[in-house]
């Protein structure tokens, strides 16, 4: 890949674009590239895919009785 | 009763009806601390311990809670410290592959067995079982885990993250933008071998 290659400098800017990271004008710049960019719109749409994927089957509920212990904790004596 | 000991008992009232207030709004955050913390640590007993804790040390500590700033943050800042005062085992830094891949490598993995047009479905990141996921982030080193976890679990900006890990930002952005390298190539070993 070229330095100039603005692929390379989409993939740079996906995560934190995803993240919501980017400044506007930076934002507007990815757009501007997704749109035009079959293969990286691809990829975007897969990472964004990847990241509610590993958020869904990697977020566990709280376990049934852990809000009463820690409810238990409530008013003791103060201090660090 | 005296003017200054009416006073005294208003006073008390007020920061007994803070404190309840303080207790309840972090109850609020007990399912979200939770799903950070299962992910720290190795066990379902571990995080539970973890939390326990946690909220133990928040609910004595409740006045070094700085109202209107982000109680969720101050929360994982206290189960950060814990975490790392319980003496997680001490890890050598494993020796990192350098990764010149980037960040597409998992998508362009799929895209080579798949096709590259099935990438446009969401059922491709399906090829990816959840005890996968969940072991290849378990494999993380654990400054890289801390904030893959933080940020993509549990959802906080940059920012936050670096404030609850106490790192400055670009060390928070350099350790995920590996971290997540890393746990893409775990994922790509683990569904196409």
């Amino acid at each position: 890949m070229s330095p100039a290659d603005p692929c390379e400098k989409c993939e740079q800017m996906l995560q934190p674009f995803l993240d919501r990271e980017l400044s506007a004008a930076e934002v507007t710049e990815a757009e501007e590239h997704l749109n035009a960019c079959d293969f990286c719109r691809r990829r975007y749409r897969f990472e964004e895919s990847l990241r509610r994927y590993v958020r869904l089957t990697a977020s566990e509920r709280m376990p049934p009785g852990l809000l009463d212990k820690i409810k238990e904790l409530r008013g003791q004596p103060e201090g660090v | 009763m005296g003017e200054a000991e009416a006073e005294a008992g208003r006073r008390a009232a007020t920061e007994a009806r803070d404190r309840i207030r303080f207790e309840e709004d972090a109850l609020e955050f007990a399912d979200q601390v939770y799903r950070v913390a299962r992910r720290l640590v190795s066990s379902r007993e571990e995080a539970e311990d973890l939390v326990q804790d946690t909220y133990a040390r928040a609910f004595r500590s409740w006045r070094s809670f700085t109202p209107g700033t982000n109680m969720r943050a101050w929360l994982l800042r206290i189960l950060t410290n814990l975490n790392l005062d319980r003496g997680r085992k001490v890890q050598r830094t494993p020796d990192l592959q350098p990764l010149e891949e980037g960040d597409y490598y998992l998508a362009n993995r799929l895209a080579a067995s798949e096709g590259e047009q099935e990438l446009e479905h969401d059922r491709v990141v399906e090829r990816l079982s959840q005890d996968g996921v969940v072991n290849a982030l378990s494999e993380l080193p654990h400054d890289f885990r801390d904030v893959v976890v933080l940020v993509d679990i549990g959802e906080f900006s940059y920012a936050d993250a670096a404030q609850i890990l106490d790192v400055p930002i670009g060390t928070v952005m350099s350790r995920l933008h590996r971290g997540r390298r890393i746990l893409k190539h775990k994922l790509a070993e683990e569904s196409l071998g």
